[in-house]
């Protein structure tokens, strides 16, 4: 076992973590957050999805030992102030369907507009084909990204 | 047209907020304390063999393990539709990966340990891993005891065959039909199995606690499918209905998968081993391929005659159906074909034979589209080449036969009024189906395909949903009931319903996945049926809290109750304009009388619904005189694809699909089940394939191997268009709508291939590599 901080959605977070721990098993079962899920465990659906500082990164391919002195967010950070504009867009637009994808989805959605904020189409599909979904089509995902953005 | 104000909009989802928050919580996702225990399955290594032993000695030794179970610890079958399966393998195991036992210990890591250590002795059998070899004279019986199975009565196995079920269909004279006709065609369509590919894994937790009651969390599409079939199969150990409760939150996809009973029976059985304690159940993404249900294989043999005009004169489709190791689901996906697969047409002729046959593969079951697909491929396939050889244009030939309203079905009920002509017409207009379309790189070729659809919800006769409608103070409801919300929108929809009528704003009414000690009966959430099922009994649980609401009015205001109206959450009267009284004013505290006195109380709707018309009583050897089905869902498609000669590769410019909903309750989420249904049907003509090794063993159970599209391989364009022919008895008109808008898929690209490049395929997947080997093929030949 080892100590390791890091921050976690803006809070300061000490923990004790197993060498072999995966930063998805560490989110979930040690520090209860819960929005990143578990589609595959080997990298291939990025259901679970996290941002470390500013990138995305899937937490089941990465050991939590890695993360020490990291800033880490999930989306339950960034919905802590309420929902941000592109969430808003998002829940406008009725884009997800059984919303398991969602959490990741939303995750490298924020990091591409983080970048770049008036991406084109290509940018959009690019910056989430590491994001599987088998209900949406991913269509209204890459519109209401695309609206989004034209919005402001 | 009636205006409405709730329904036939847009209205946000009832969940969207939940899941854009990260706050949506899945099976997974409920914390159970540290009194939660792990099970970890171990599987057998063989498709076919006699299970003669097993020793748990060892296991049972592993620090921390509390419990291993075995089939003899259950010996009792269950299934829903015929009881051929078993919590685990009893004296023969009939799948590779088949569950033989479990481990239940205080971590995962001593399970899968302990798990490891089980020792099983088996003597391997002949296996047989396709339907042809298993319907061969003398081939070996995959389930000896088929005939003594219980059953739904309208199943008909072939005794000591592999034969599980045989649906017929015979209607008028198919020998005088094809004598008759000016042109026949017979080919045979082979399309291979599918996996459903939710992103949320399978996941069941259960609790037996120390008061006899059995509680089961568990990701699931049949919440009260599954109380149902636990409390029957468990009843040998004391268990009955009311002692169990199944909890469902939020799905992370269904498509089928999740429907009936599968791997939570597992948590349910091993729970009342280890009393007091919640125990967890997790499937993986390899189980998630080769121990669930997958979409059944089919080779279809199709033999249609026509007049030279393209009137159908006979149809002949025999069905030999891949169902794997058990059929208790996939059998009435095979039944559900048979009484369909004349396809949308007029077919006077018609000799249909849909054979269930036991494989050793994994157990087939129901899929988005129930079969329709499959037979969809073939049918439409030969549809297109019937045009080709008479000239006659493709679109055309669909139109001169498309089934009418009153036309007779292949078991001689009357067609449902629907709007097939009107969705050929839109689609052929949106494509701009006469258009000649060019390429002018000569490395590409371009081509147009079209494809109808049809299918009907496949249902027990007395499937059946209800509902419970609350007031709350403020007059915001809770609206219960039973149906899940699979990511289709269906919770939505229900309170858009019940606001329509108590024009209450949706947003006033709040609808959660269930629980079955809280919420109402509901069959299941498969068929496509609870817009229309649930929603009927929606629709009557409002109507019913609107009619306690008018008797309450009439009986203290002294109001006639036929001039009563409800609007803006307010009872108003046509006759006195200045009477309005709002709802939260009387629904839970009554109406005070002028002597002090209150009258009323607190206003609950009921309702419940069952297709009453339907009945699955039939001739057997013609299936005639039923009427087992309550109406189809139908409409068209077309597609427009490039295709790089040199690689194979099929690029799909623009898909138009039309579906005829009958009434679009909500147009966002109609639209939104059309492109997510066309994407995952593009999925299965060009991506995914299952491979299976000579032992019967899935090679390719994860997304590395099994491909499913990414954002990156959406058409450039999908056109969803909205036909609304009423659905007679569907809450304001509706009829389902949400498997559909995958079936014509397809059967469209196969169709806009061969338009391209003079290519036809008879099998799925086309995948580029088949693509381009038969365009070599094509050229030597030349
Ligand atoms: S769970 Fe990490 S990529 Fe699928
Ligand atoms: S909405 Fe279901 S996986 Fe994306």
């Amino acid at each position: 076992m080892k100590k390791n901080v890091f921050s976690l959605n803006d809070e300061i977070r000490s923990i004790y973590i197993n060498p072999n721990e995966t930063l998805l098993e560490v989110l979930r079962d040690k520090l209860g957050v819960k929005s990143p899920k578990c589609g595959c465990d080997s990298g291939d659906c990025g259901a679970c999805t996290v941002l470390i500082d500013g990138k995305s990164v899937r937490s089941c391919l990465i050991l939590a030992i890695e993360v020490d002195g990291s800033t880490i967010s999930t989306l339950e950070g960034i919905s802590k102030d309420g929902l941000s504009p592109l969430q808003k867009a998002f829940h406008e637009h009725n884009v997800f369907q059984c919303g398991y994808c969602a959490p990741g989805m939303i995750l490298s959605a924020t990091e591409l507009l983080k970048k770049n904020p008036h991406p084109s189409e290509h940018d959009i599909k690019e910056a989430i084909a590491g994001n599987l979904c088998r209900c949406t089509g991913y269509i209204p995902v890459i519109e209401a990204i695309l609206d989004f953005t034209k919005k402001d | 047209m009636q205006d409405y104000k709730y329904i036939g909009h847009s209205a946000e989802r009832v969940d969207g907020i939940e899941k854009v928050s990260g706050a949506a919580l899945y099976t997974d996702d409920l914390e159970f304390g540290p009194d939660l225990l792990y099970a970890e399955i171990v599987e057998g290594p063989h498709a076919h063999a006699m299970l003669n032993s097993i020793d748990t000695s060892e296991a049972e030794k592993v620090p921390d393990v509390l419990a291993v179970v075995t089939g003899k610890d259950f010996p009792f079958n269950f299934g829903l539709y015929m009881k051929d399966r078993y919590i685990f393998a009893q004296d023969r195991v009939r799948f590779y990966g088949e569950q033989i036992a479990a481990v239940v210990a205080r971590t995962p890591i001593a399970a899968q340990k302990a798990a490891k250590l089980v020792k099983v002795n088996y003597t391997p059998l002949p296996k047989i891993l396709d339907p042809l070899t298993a319907i061969q004279e003398g081939a070996d019986l995959i389930h000896p005891e088929l005939k003594n199975y219980d059953r739904v009565p309208w199943f008909f196995p072939t005794p000591d065959t592999n034969i599980a079920h045989h649906r017929k269909i015979r209607k008028g004279d198919v020998d005088k039909g094809f004598a008759e006709a000016d042109y026949v065609l017979e080919d045979t369509y082979e399309v291979p199995r599918y996996s459903h590919c939710a992103i949320e894994y399978h996941a069941a937790v259960a609790k037996f606690d120390h008061s006899g009651r059995l509680t089961v969390w568990a990701s699931s599409q049949s919440p009260h499918t599954q109380r149902n079939l636990f409390a029957n199969a468990l009843a040998p150990l004391g268990i009955r209905h009311n002692d169990v409760r199944v909890i469902v939150p939020h799905v992370g996809g269904g498509f089928g998968s999740k429907a009936g009973v599968t791997m939570e029976i597992i948590a349910a059985a091993i729970a009342m081993k280890v009393q007091g304690h919640p125990v967890k159940v997790m499937w993986n993404r390899e189980r998630e391929f080769y121990n669930t249900y997958q979409r059944l294989g089919v080779i279809a043999k199709l033999k249609i005659g026509v007049k030279k005009d393209g009137s159908i004169t006979a149809l002949k489709h025999d069905l030999y159906w891949d169902a794997g190791a058990y059929v208790e689901y996939a059998a009435n996906v095979v039944n559900a074909v048979g009484l369909s697969a004349i396809g949308p047409y007029r077919v006077e002729n018609a000799s249909i034979d849909s054979y269930c046959i036991y494989t050793n593969l994994p157990p087939g079951g129901p899929y988005r589209g129930f079969g329709y697909s499959e037979f969809l491929f073939g049918l439409e396939s030969h549809m297109d080449r019937i045009a080709q050889h008479l000239g006659i244009d493709p679109v055309e030939i669909r139109r001169r036969n498309a089934i009418k309203e009153g036309e007779l079905t292949a078991y001689g009920a009357p067609m449902n009024p629907n709007g097939l002509l009107q969705a050929i017409d839109r689609v052929a207009e949106e494509v701009r189906w006469h258009e000649k379309l060019t390429s002018n790189d000569p490395n590409i070729a371009i081509g147009k395909g079209f494809s109808l659809f049809w299918k009907a919800p496949a249902m027990p006769p007395n499937a059946s949903s209800s509902c419970f409608l609350k007031f709350n103070e403020d007059a915001s409801i809770n609206l219960l009931v039973s149906g899940m919300d699979l990511g289709q929108g269906f919770l939505t929809v229900m309170a858009q319903i019940a606001a329509e009528v108590l024009s209450i704003p949706t947003s006033k009414i709040r609808t959660e996945n269930p629980d079955t000690d809280r919420n109402p009966y509901e069959w299941q959430t498969v068929a496509s049926h609870v817009t229309w099922g649930c929603g009927n009994a929606v629709h009557k649980a409002a109507i019913d809290a609107r009619e306690q609401i008018f008797d309450l009015i009439e009986r203290t205001k002294h109001l006639p109750r036929e001039t009563l109206y409800l609007e803006d959450e307010m009872v108003k009267c046509t006759t006195d304009p200045g009477f309005e009284l709002l709802l939260k004013d009387f629904v839970i505290y009554g109406i005070q009388m002028e002597d002090g006195t209150f009258k009323g109380g607190p206003i609950i709707g009921r309702g419940s619904f069952m297709p009453e018309f339907t009945s699955t009583i039939s001739d057997p050897e013609t299936s005639q005189g039923g009427h087992p089905n309550v109406h189809y869902t139908v409409g068209a498609a077309a597609a427009i694809v490039e295709i790089d000669k040199q690689t194979g590769k099929v690029r799909i410019k623009k898909i138009v699909e039309a579906v005829d909903c009958g009434k679009a309750l909500n147009p966002s989420l109609v639209k939104g089940q059309i492109v997510g249904g066309i994407m995952q049907g593009i999925s299965t003509v060009l991506y995914e394939e299952m491979k299976f090794d000579h032992r019967g063993k899935m090679l390719n159970p994860n997304f590395t191997d099994y491909k499913i599209p990414t954002a990156l391989d959406v058409p450039d364009e999908i056109i969803p268009i909205i036909i609304e022919v009423p659905q007679p008895d569907g809450p304001f008109g509706a009829r389902g709508m949400g498997e559909h808008t995958m079936i014509p898929v397809a059967p469209m690209i196969a169709n806009a291939i061969d338009n391209a490049l003079g290519l036809r395929i008879t099998s799925m997947p086309i995948t580029a590599e088949k693509v381009c080997l038969a365009l070599l093929k094509k050229e030597k030949k030349k």
